[in-house]
């Protein structure tokens, strides 16, 4: 904890923002995650890239607390990561993970669970979507990028300051996959903190303001976008820029 | 036997006032077991299938063994629980269809229980990140997986009514098939069977066939309905 607080800005932004510190994972003797160590921005896009198997999801799991790590921590804000620190956190999963309702009962039910009772935020978060009117369809009968707009929908049904995406646009038609790039443009405006798993680097550059870059669950390097795609710090990381295909 | 089917069909037609108190008391008395059993069965299952301690297995395989509980054993247990020296026999449930439902909910709740876990259990391996992310509470996490699960649960109760009308030997210790007041269709058809009264035991066998094919077939309706909406 002490090397992560020397960090540079490392104590400010251990305390408005995410911090990881030391962080390591394994499972069945196979290391996971090896004690990663860094501190995001309290504001803005952070993009963790790189190649599969990377650890990049579980990564994301473990910063919104889905998954404890063997070691180290995660602090958000200062504090470890709670059921309640965790209500102020939304995630979306690259598989959307809907419930057996319709659409806007899918909306109601993470309005419901956040106790917030406004009728007209739900109508105002599905037409932010483009899900307007479609209200009353089953939404597991949505087409797959309809789903991971919905599902978006849902996890800014409470406001979250922290948002986390794992792949959301991965594998989703041109128009759903920039709806949701629109949308996480305004909520870094509105000062939301996105942390954004992706492997499209394309999306990346026009996305993120850091980029945290994992391979075998070891964290090579974490810039500011710019510098990241310009000259990374990481060899590795310049190879996947390359194009290169990474173990 | 042409003529014992002759006569149910009669029977049956003709609105027989014995036979109908007898068919409208099995239904009663099934239904109110299956309802207290869903209720104390789906708390059960749903329960289960959100929470991780030690000795779940156990518990697992203790309720799973329970499915098989013989009749015989539970109507004996509740007999003796319920007659004048039992702990519980001030009451004076014995030889009533209150009796009865207690018997055939004591049967029924594990494997209203055990199924309901295992298709609760399933959904919340896919919804339990999302209700982690979501910070849902226990008791939350119950009640959105038995909502959602609610088509599913259909057939669990299905089962369970299934069992509970067809059953015979529990009811026949706490209810004493007594004519007007316990006699139920199942116990009815074994006592004319013995009494070589085939008409009335078959008519009542028809009227018990015909409700667990109309009961199937309204699940089953309401199941494809649900499926095709992708809400089961």
């Amino acid at each position: 904890m002490r090397d992560f607080l020397d960090m540079p800005d490392a104590r400010t932004r251990h305390e408005q923002g995410l911090a990881l510190s030391g962080i390591s994972l394994s499972r069945n003797g196979t290391s996971l995650l090896n004690d990663i160590t860094c501190a995001l921005p309290p504001s803005g896009i952070t993009a963790v890239m790189g190649p599969n198997g990377a650890g990049k999801s579980l990564l994301l799991r473990v910063a919104h607390g889905l998954i404890d790590a063997d070691q180290g921590l995660v602090l958000w804000q200062g504090d470890a990561v709670t059921e309640e620190a965790r209500k102020a956190q939304a995630m979306v999963f690259q598989k959307p993970v809907l419930l057996r309702r319709s659409v806007e009962a899918n909306v109601d039910f993470a309005l419901k669970v956040a106790g917030i009772r406004h009728p007209s935020l739900r109508d105002a978060l599905l037409n932010r979507v483009g899900l307007k009117g479609r209200n009353k369809q089953p939404a597991r009968l949505l087409s797959g990028g309809e789903q991971q707009r919905l599902a978006l929908a849902r996890a800014l049904a409470t406001s979250p300051k922290l948002l986390f995406l794992d792949e959301p646009t991965a594998s989703l038609d041109p128009t759903s996959a920039r709806v949701i790039e629109d949308i996480l443009h305004e909520e870094r405006e509105a000062g939301t903190k996105i942390v954004l798993v992706t492997h499209d680097v394309p999306q990346a550059r026009r996305l993120a303001d850091d980029v945290l870059f994992l391979t075998s669950g070891q964290l090579h390097c974490h810039q500011d976008a710019a510098s990241f795609f310009q000259t990374p710090d990481s060899a590795e990381a310049a190879r996947f820029l390359a194009g290169h295909i990474l173990n | 036997m042409g003529d014992a089917l002759h006569l149910a069909g009669q029977l049956v037609l003709s609105g027989d006032p014995d036979l109908w108190e007898i068919v409208l008391l099995s239904l009663r008395v099934s239904l109110i077991a299956t309802l207290i059993a869903c209720i104390i069965g789906l708390a059960i299952g749903s329960l289960l299938a959100v929470s991780q301690f030690r000795g779940r297995g156990a518990v697992l395989v203790v309720i799973n063994a329970l499915m098989g509980l013989p009749p015989v054993v539970v109507g004996l247990i509740v007999y003796l629980n319920l007659s004048r020296s039992g702990p519980l026999g001030f009451l004076g449930l014995l030889y009533t269809p209150t009796a009865m439902i207690i018997a055939q909910t004591i049967l029924i709740t594990p494997i209203i229980a055990a199924l309901s876990r295992q298709i609760l259990e399933d959904l919340n391996h896919e919804y339990a990140e999302q209700f982690r992310s979501f910070g849902l509470s226990r008791i939350g996490q119950m009640k959105a997986l038995l909502w959602d699960g609610r088509f599913a649960l259909l057939t669990v109760a299905l089962a369970g009514f299934g069992r509970a009308v067809a059953e015979v030997g529990a009811v026949i210790i706490v209810g004493g098939n007594i004519d007007h007041l316990t006699r139920v269709m199942t116990t009815a058809i074994a006592l004319e069977t013995s009494k070589g009264d085939l008409p009335l035991a078959l008519a009542l066998g028809m009227i018990l066939l015909t409700i667990a094919l109309v009961v199937n077939g309204f699940v089953q309706s309401v199941r494809s309905t649900a499926t095709r909406a992708a809400y089961a």
